[in-house]
């Protein structure tokens, strides 16, 4: 059993890694196509949009508080923009209300 | 061909950048993959071996397949399977990252930036401006991952040592920096502001509605990243741009 799970992760890792190189070492040339251009230049943000929403909205223990931490995120990200601040001023939005919430309570 | 343009930072600049955008991923990582630590401690996986996984794989949604499987006693043709299915979405981002890093870098990099290639460093490594140096990955790596290894590390043995709430606040700061990687470049282009509002209201869709709601979330975004970001190829083809 114990030789097993090793063997499992090491399985799971190989084939992980296989999965994220083998595009990155086999597309080595300029792609001259314009719309396989165009799609991956919008690949990461359609992927990022579609993970942030709506999974942040039940990321934390309470409906509006990560819902608070989403709309700051979002301001923060509109005026400032960097990547520190807005993840953090999230953080801080979510913790506040949270315990806004707690003292109301 | 622009391939190599006029970049005079050079690799240490780069490799300090990517440690400090790295960081609060690294943060956010620390509380995901704590969760990740008590659950494979759960499945009965040891401290070292949960460690291991994390530092092997540094993926969530694949890492928790693992424990499943583990835990199942799933053969290995499925456990290769399961994996390739539930990352799929990464095939994608290498691929838009192959067209990214700079050219005139030894292809050796390739193999190494090949590990790093996660949700949240791939984000802020597409995000920087020009052709990617392959350097601004390894500084991310270098604060990210220990994050995702020591969280991993720390819910396996000790469980619960944050106060919830912290907790709570911590879960939404990947999200946060994913926000900070869309919304920017949407104030500037109306059409990427579209793809981010339009993607945004999909993945709603497929989380609420009956029959959709039942894909995998894995397999989710691979679907929704195909049809919208297809979709804005096909309306809005990219002219020129490095």
């Amino acid at each position: 059993m114990e030789k097993d799970i090793w063997l499992s992760l090491l399985v799971m890792a190989g084939t992980l890694y296989a999965v994220r190189a083998l595009p990155l070492t086999m597309l080595r040339k300029e792609i001259r196509s314009t719309f396989i251009r165009s799609f991956l230049y919008y690949v990461p943000y359609v992927s990022l949009s579609v993970m942030t929403f709506p999974a942040i909205l039940s990321a934390t223990s309470s409906f509006y508080s990560a819902l608070a931490g989403f709309a700051a995120a979002v301001v923060l990200a509109w005026v400032d923009g960097n990547l520190f601040r807005v993840s953090l001023g999230g953080c801080a939005a979510v913790f506040v209300v949270e315990l806004l919430m707690e003292v109301v309570h | 061909m622009g391939d190599i343009q006029e970049d005079k930072t050079d690799g240490k600049s780069w490799y300090r950048r990517g440690m400090r955008d790295g960081i609060p991923i690294g943060l956010g990582y620390f509380a995901v993959s704590f969760t990740l630590g008590i659950a494979a401690k759960k499945a009965g996986l040891s401290a070292l071996q949960a460690s291991v996984m994390s530092a092997t794989m540094l993926a969530s949604a694949g890492q928790f397949a693992a424990i499943n499987m583990i835990v199942s006693g799933a053969g290995f043709i499925e456990m290769v399977m399961t994996q390739i299915v539930v990352n799929l979405r990464y095939l994608l981002m290498s691929s838009a990252l192959s067209q990214k890093v700079r050219r005139d870098k030894p292809f050796l990099h390739r193999f190494l930036m090949s590990y790093g290639v996660t949700d949240e460093v791939f984000g802020i490594s597409v995000a920087v401006r020009g052709k990617l140096h392959p350097a601004y990955m390894y500084g991310a790596v270098t604060t990210a991952a220990p994050g995702w290894v020591l969280g991993t590390f720390f819910g396996a043995v000790l469980g619960m040592i944050l106060p919830a709430r912290v907790m709570s606040a911590l879960n939404v700061a990947l999200y946060g920096m994913f926000l900070a990687v869309v919304i920017p470049p949407s104030r500037k282009s109306r059409i990427i502001a579209g793809v981010v509002v339009v993607s945004m209201a999909a993945s709603t869709a497929f989380t609420v509605l009956p029959g959709l709601r039942q894909i995998s979330s894995g397999f989710q975004m691979m679907i929704l990243t195909i049809l919208v970001a297809g979709g804005a190829a096909v309306l809005f083809p990219v002219k020129e741009e490095a």
